[in-house]
């Protein structure tokens, strides 16, 4: 059930991610690219299955923790990529910036004179 | 010897990192890019001849076994792959001695290139498939700032189109990684290539193949993704322009031919069907978007694209001496397409402009670069002796004896555009009379350069020159070692056994 949910929620992040990539205004392209960051990363959450409530601890005097247990390696994973997509994020909202002062246009489709 | 593993990657963090601490001395920035470039190619070096000697190298890092921990491997590709980015590396250092301006150089053009570096090498040697994505981003960040470093007006524009497409190929890339994963449970290749034989749900199996493919294709500009390459790729400085022509696409190249030969080698009619359509038309639309052009850079730009398509092609074909095409091909076309980057930045600096119908006469004015220009152009058109013709040559017979004629008569095709493409520019900018309405630089006598700012520039240009001459020339050892790369490629057990131990 939860798992349906969370599959509605990335599509919807996804959807609205392309389609904020897709309009002219510099913005909601860094939206759009935030958007789908996030989906991703929510996509890998719940690719690997969800186990609510179950902390991957190892038990005093156990070797391994009692199946079954949450997998703690997509949240390595999320923590990693959302580190790396806040920097790029930061990134792109300063190159979108300074490109709309220097160029004079804050409309993607005028930025057309190295194609 | 495990130690040579890490090299490629601790000598440009190292070196991007003590040119930070000297960060208002610009001299001794350049001392030490130019030597910690020069140390990447000698331990790259090291590296091929241990892994020729021995046979693939791997080392698992923080000592965690191997489907745990993060793990390094080095193959005979991986370390061609190392050594042809130190070789454009030193090339490019060398070159931007004399071509980038103080106000660049004081905001950290050298550690940024040696970061850059890092994360190319880092690619090329990882073998766990997050690793990777994180080096992709790397070597992205170091791209974006180096592309956008100067902040003129084409720099920020291109820099719009080129950090938005990857960035949409980065979330391709991590969308394919998280289902891989789901389905997996695991991110190094070895183990998930062993996986990924066992799983059978084939029509699951393929989709995450065309994630992947249109993750990598963006990055390498195959052939719908292409479209940032060359809005992008003519506006940083000539030394930006060469690192990137030279290095980047290829990583996309690398990856594709990595993932394609050892994970997803369940379908390989499907999969590589595909790759081989994509191939065909990588290389019929590069062309002829070049053929449209009329500014140096921008043809170059979309030469690399048909370029590609090449490189993609031997993947697709499937067979040793296709995949051994393939990565001859690499090995030329990353040293010929630098060298001619860096010709299109000496006409820069002698003329100020790289418009074709605005420049002429060259061949009169500085004979040493036409014949600089020459050798590479001819070579990536694929005239013999020079090494293009033994890439196509490799690629058209292996395409024959796979009976795809149609793909080996675009291949020889492409390469009669291309060389007409490399006569325009060579007819327009060096032969003929000076143009009359240049006006400016061109009319006043034309730039003198200092003679250390040719060194600095010919120097990188002519051993490139000599390197495509000599594997010309040489042509057998080099095939014989992109041969047996191509063969440890085709057997995946190798590497699984390699990277897994006895039970792989």
């Amino acid at each position: 059930m939860m798992e349906l949910l969370m599959a509605f929620v990335i599509g919807g992040l996804y959807a609205a991610g392309i389609f904020m990539l897709l309009r002219p205004s510099p913005v909601k392209l860094a939206i759009g690219l935030g958007l789908l960051a996030n989906a991703v990363n929510l996509l890998i959450f719940v690719a690997a299955g969800l186990t609510p409530g179950r902390a991957p601890l190892i038990e005093p005097g156990a070797v391994r923790p009692t199946v079954p247990f949450a997998d703690p390696v997509p949240q390595a994973l999320i923590l990693t990529a959302i580190v790396i997509s806040f920097g790029v994020l930061a990134f792109i909202l300063v190159l979108l910036r300074r490109a709309a002062e220097t160029l004079g246009v804050d409309n993607l489709d005028d930025m057309r004179s190295t194609d | 010897m495990q130690l040579l593993l890490v090299l490629p990657i601790v000598l440009p963090v190292t070196t991007a990192a003590v040119c930070m601490l000297f960060w208002r001395f610009g001299a001794v920035q350049r001392a030490l890019a130019t030597a910690g470039a020069a140390a990447l190619l000698g331990s790259a070096l090291a590296l091929l001849a241990a892994v020729r000697r021995e046979g693939m190298l791997v080392l698992q890092l923080g000592n965690w076994p191997a489907p745990f921990g993060i793990t390094l491997v080095a193959d005979l590709f991986s370390a061609i792959m190392t050594v042809l980015a130190a070789v454009i590396g030193l090339a490019v250092v060398v070159y931007s001695l004399a071509t980038i301006d103080i106000r660049r150089e004081a905001f950290g053009y050298y550690p940024f290139l040696h970061i850059l570096l890092m994360g190319v090498c880092g690619c090329f040697l990882t073998g766990d498939l997050f690793n990777l994505y994180v080096w992709f981003e790397v070597m992205l960040m170091a791209s974006f700032v180096l592309l956008a470093l100067g902040g003129e007006r084409g720099q920020l524009e291109g820099a719009v189109k080129y950090v938005t497409l990857n960035l949409v190929a980065s979330t391709f890339f991590l969308s394919a990684l998280g289902l891989l994963y789901g389905m997996v449970g695991t991110l190094n290749m070895a183990d998930a290539a062993r996986m990924l034989g066992e799983v059978g749900r084939p029509g699951l199996v393929s989709t995450l193949a065309m994630l992947f493919l249109a993750a990598f294709g963006i990055k390498a500009a195959l052939f719908p993704f292409f479209f940032w390459l060359p809005a992008s790729y003519h506006t940083p400085p000539v030394a930006v322009s060469a690192i990137f022509a030279g290095l980047l696409t290829k990583v996309g190249v690398y990856s594709l031919i990595r993932v394609f030969t050892l994970l997803f080698v369940q379908d390989v009619g499907y999969t590589h069907g595909l790759i081989l359509v994509i191939s065909g038309l990588t290389m019929v639309t590069g062309v002829l978007g070049a053929i449209a052009q009329n500014e140096f850079r921008r043809i170059l730009s979309f030469h690399i694209i048909s370029q590609v398509g090449y490189m993609v092609m031997g993947l697709a074909l499937f067979t040793p001496l296709a995949l051994a095409g393939s990565i001859f091909y690499i090995i030329h076309h990353i040293i010929v397409k630098t060298n001619l980057f860096l010709a299109s930045g000496v006409v820069l600096q002698l003329r100020g402009t790289l418009e074709l119908n605005r420049l002429g006469g060259l061949y009169q004015r500085a004979p040493a670069l036409a014949l600089l220009f020459l050798v590479p152009a001819l070579s990536l058109a694929g005239l013999p002796p020079l090494s293009g013709f033994w890439a196509k040559l490799l690629l058209v017979r292996a395409g024959l004896e796979t009976g795809s004629y149609l793909i080996a008569a675009t291949a020889l095709g492409v390469g009669l555009l291309t060389l007409f493409s490399m006569t325009k520019i060579w007819g327009k900018a060096f032969w003929g009379g000076p143009p009359e309405a240049a006006g400016g630089k061109a009319a006043a006598g034309e730039v003198r350069l200092p003679l250390t700012a040719r060194l600095s520039l010919y120097l990188p240009m002519t051993a490139l020159a000599l390197l495509t001459v000599g594997i010309g020339l040489l042509a057998q050892p080099v095939f014989e070692l992109s041969l047996l790369a191509a063969q440890q490629l085709l057997d995946p057990r190798i590497y699984i056994q390699a990277v897994l131990g006895g039970e792989g």
